[in-house]
């Protein structure tokens, strides 16, 4: 329930138009249009640097219950360009929260619009696939808003990742550990960054750009490529990097975005996907353990699966259940692996958490 | 790992009698797994003392047995028939006492009759409440400070040393028979008693009370590869201190934070999986202090459950019918997803909507009885509503419950003053929901309410929202009701009669429905499909709701 009445519009590429309520910061957004299936966590969603250029739907029905806190970041602002729900909530309740969710957006300044048949949006997304859409509060003329739209750049062949990676070196984690990790940072979430140095390594934090010469000064143990924003394929940069960092022969972890770079630096090609896989509530089955895991996803993009299959020295090691995409690889030749999945979760299950130990292990037996 | 094709033939185990605390939730589960292992070709024998069920339909099983549910019967049956597996998960604690029973008279080994789903030990650690707090202690999940008492004198004991208030919980007891909250001294003598009488084995746990804290329910299942999944997660909108047959309840959660949610998630996890051999549906509650978010694991239940039948329909995912598979071997990752046909049965439903359950208490028929609810459940039935909000859900749960409610929104002008109300809400009973609202219709605040009923003030806010509208109705005539406050009232689960007999002079619903029809404000209607709308859904159920 927002404080005001004011009324809002949200229009799709393809011309649809729903009309809503007007929520956090009065004003106009555009992006792509996407959905989250989760049930908790919007904080963590929201400044979740992978979600950098994306207006979200949230298809749980209440939002903002619990308000906001100074805990529950994975970066330090909001990266959604807007939010879309049923019913967003500026009355909160919770001990540790110390703002409502609506002032949080005006702070970030973020336009939302409530009041929407989200289930009917989902749907439709579902069928239509992803695509860009305007919201706005303050033009409520629909041709205007159709006219802005038709400015906005297609996701397939945008490059986020430099735009939300770090812009100066830091480190984290005991600087005296045994063990070194550098961080390619595309936009890598908090929680990554304390999976790793929670194990007991000595984290340095790189920006996007940063060259493998500039990166072997650390004298690392081992590489982590991190998730981010955008399409994998619009960052040869990256790719050119990790293909140096492979012939060190060190290990190396990619998560989403970093396990499509990794897949990209071994030839294995990226597509756009339909819609995207985004919720708390994907089931992946690790093929070499039997195990089966509940994991938090949130990506637009994937790696070629008949490419994989055909590649020589690249080992399927996670298919998702339900689509039997794959979710994860390693090399046969040498310590590296990804998963396209978050197993830091956050928000989302404990699952997967053994990866980080497996990297731990891959370092420490290397 | 496939199905056990060496399990040809299972008895399954009813639950007899409806009671209170058991009614037709374990015909709907015992219904459900015998067409699951039919189907899967396996011959199911069934046995339950009440004919009043679906479940002893000549046509579900193969044979059905209407029998006391005794081990004389058990053994009967098991003398005619060629019998190798026992399924006891799906009768609620009277097939699971009775399975144990058995077992301790050595029937199923005497017979050679495995039991699937669940082992004794199983079913032993989760219902002796010193084994299972011993468990816990060891798997580091905390629970309330409590002491396993066999005497009057040790309950006495033990209850000095703990200190008031606490509560006194009976072991294999069904539906919280027999236990109650120890508020002072002078209570206790009577309510150790009742609680050592109503225990089969004369055992109560003497425990602390943790009132106030918020109480939640996982339905989760897990499989012979030790891969669990959470179906649901239900809150209690009423804290601690109240059964949770008689509590009204909310799913999915509202007010839990992720973290507070994975904490949860994780300690379920690691509790059904110390749990022993099991394959099967399982509930957990837990206690959660408000203020830190510290959890305390209150039980444990190795069995479809009665709120693992309001799980099902709130999630669309069919427990009993997969807990059933499980239990004769099959892992989740084998089993697809039985609403979209497509994608797997190893997953979180996701809800794109709200559910309440609000129980229906007899109170009336029953005079002179205490009507005060606690820890022993006094409803005896329940109500199911589905919304877009919390809001519709809880009106449209109030307007089917048969009472003269109409809504939350509307239910005769309370009578009492302010502060009578306040008092009245302190002690929960079958009303305070309704007596809730009329104490904010009168201008009671927010943190007043939850002062007096420890709610968490989140859905205080909404029954606060349902009070303004109606306020604003009251306002208008239906001539002059704008059409953007009627599909307000709709969008909130305002019935047409409620809106009438708000707007008052002589308006009927007929002409309420009428005039929001000539406005284009009409019902919508939306999919129960498990995943949020991700998947294109097979076989689906339909809520009505109103959207823009």
């Amino acid at each position: 329930m927002p404080n005001s009445n004011q009324p809002a519009i949200l229009v799709l590429q393809d011309g649809h138009v729903f009309y809503g309520k007007a929520f956090g910061k009065i004003g106009t957004t555009t992006g792509e249009i996407c959905f989250n299936t989760g049930m908790t966590g919007y904080q963590e969603v929201f400044t979740d640097p992978s979600y950098y250029g994306q207006v979200l739907i949230m298809n749980n029905v209440h939002v903002g219950n619990y308000g906001i806190n100074a805990e529950d970041l994975e970066s330090e602002t909001v990266k959604i360009r807007g939010l879309i729900g049923r019913n967003l909530e500026d009355k909160y309740s919770r001990y540790k929260a110390t703002d409502s969710m609506d002032n949080y957006l005006k702070a970030n300044n973020i336009v939302g619009i409530e009041d929407i048949d989200t289930r009917a949006l989902v749907a439709h997304i579902r069928t239509k696939g992803a695509m860009n859409c305007i919201i706005s509060s303050d033009i409520l003329d629909v041709d205007k808003l159709k006219a802005q739209l038709a400015e906005v750049p297609d996701m397939d062949g945008l490059e986020l990742a430099s735009v939300v990676s770090t812009d100066k070196e830091y480190e984290l984690g005991d600087p005296s550990a045994p063990l070194k990790i550098a961080v390619l940072d595309f936009g890598v979430k908090k929680n990554i960054l304390t999976c790793l140095a929670e194990r007991g390594a000595h984290v340095r934090v790189h920006p996007a750009k940063t060259p493998l010469s500039r990166l072997k000064e650390f004298n690392p143990d081992g590489y982590f490529i991190s998730n981010g924003p955008g399409d994998p394929a619009a960052m040869p940069y990256a790719v050119e990097t990790l293909k140096e960092i492979l012939e060190e022969k060190k290990p190396i972890f990619g998560i989403c975005l970093g396990h499509q770079l990794l897949a990209l630096a071994n030839g294995i090609p990226t597509f756009k996907m339909h819609h995207g896989h985004r919720g708390l509530n994907h089931p992946v089955k690790n093929i070499i353990s039997g195990r089966c895991e509940i994991t938090t996803q949130n990506h637009g993009f994937g790696v070629l699966p008949e490419a994989v299959k055909h590649h020589d020295n690249i080992e399927v090691t996670h298919v998702n259940l339900n689509d039997e995409s794959i979710e994860g690889i390693r090399l046969k030749d040498r310590p590296a692996f990804s998963v396209q999945y978050h197993p830091e979760s956050t928000p989302g299950p404990f699952d997967s958490r053994y990866l980080f130990d497996e990297f731990i292990e891959m370092m420490k037996a290397n | 790992m496939p199905k056990d094709n060496s399990i040809k033939s299972v008895l399954i185990i009813g639950s007899g009698p409806i009671i209170i605390g058991q009614a037709c939730e374990f015909d709907y589960s015992g219904s459900q797994a015998a067409r699951s292992l039919r189907e899967e070709g396996i011959k199911v024998i069934l046995i339950n003392s009440n004919p009043a069920t679906i479940m002893t339909d000549p046509m579900m099983a193969d044979k059905v047995y209407l029998l006391p549910l005794t081990v004389e019967s058990i053994e009967q049956i098991l003398e005619e028939n060629d019998i190798d597996s026992v399924l006891p998960t799906m009768g609620g604690q009277t097939a699971l006492n009775l399975c144990k029973e058995a077992d301790e008279l050595g029937v199923w080994k005497k017979y050679n009759v495995r039991l699937i789903g669940v082992d004794v030990a199983a079913i032993d650690t989760a219902e002796d409440r010193d084994k299972f707090r011993q468990l816990m202690f060891k798997i580091g999940v905390k629970v309330a400070p409590s002491h396993v008492a066999n005497s009057f004198l040790e309950g006495k004991e033990y209850a000095q040393e703990i200190g008031f208030p606490l509560v006194i919980r009976p072991s294999f007891t069904l539906g919280g028979t027999g236990g109650g909250f120890v508020h002072k001294k002078e209570e206790l003598d009577e309510a150790l008693q009742r609680g050592l009488k109503a225990s089969p084995i004369h055992e109560v746990l003497v425990e602390k009370a943790v009132l106030g804290w918020k109480e939640y329910e996982l339905e989760l299942l897990r499989d012979q590869n030790d891969n669990v999944v959470i179906i649901c997660t239900v809150e209690n909108l009423d804290p601690m201190g109240i059964h949770t047959g008689d509590s009204i309840t909310v799913a999915p959660a509202m007010t839990l934070s992720d973290k507070a949610f994975q904490d949860m998630r994780n300690q379920a996890m690691l509790m059904m999986r110390s749990l022993g051999n099991f394959a099967g549906g399982c509930n957990v509650q837990f206690a959660l202090n408000p203020e830190t978010e510290e959890l305390i694991a209150v039980e444990i239940n190795p069995r479809v459950s009665r709120s693992s039948a309001l799980a099902s329909k709130a999630t669309g995912y069919p427990i009993a019918k997969i807990a059933a598979k499980l239990a004769i071997g099959y892992s989740l990752d084998e089993l697809k997803n039985q609403i979209t046909k497509t994608t797997s049965a190893y997953f979180e439903p996701a809800l794109d909507y709200v559910i309440v359950k609000v129980p229906r208490w007899n109170f009336d028929k029953f005079k002179g009885s205490n009507d005060t609810l606690g820890l022993q459940m006094k409803s005896v039935g329940e109500v199911m509503a589905i919304g877009r909000s919390f809001t519709e859900a809880i009106q449209k749960a109030c307007q089917s419950l048969e009472n003269e409610a109409v809504g939350l929104g509307y239910y005769g002008k309370s009578m009492m003053k302010s502060e009578d109300l306040i008092e009245y809400i302190k002690v929960p009973k079958w009303d305070r929901i309704f007596r809730i609202k009329d104490a904010l219709m009168q201008g009671v605040t927010v943190k007043t309410i939850v002062q007096a009923t420890g709610i968490d003030r989140w859905f205080i806010y909404q029954i606060q929202e349902i009070c303004r509208i109606e306020k604003e109705i009251s306002h208008h005539s239906l001539e002059n009701l704008p059409a953007e406050l009627l599909k307000e009232a709709k969008k909130h689960g305002f019935s047409d009669e409620q809106i009438a007999r708000i707007l008052h002079s002589n308006t009927t619903e007929d002409e309420v429905y009428e005039r929001r029809k000539s406005l284009g404000i009409t019902r919508v209607y939306k999919m129960v499909d498990t995943c949020s709308a991700e998947f294109e859904a097979k076989t689906p159920y339909f809520y009505s709701s109103f959207e823009n």
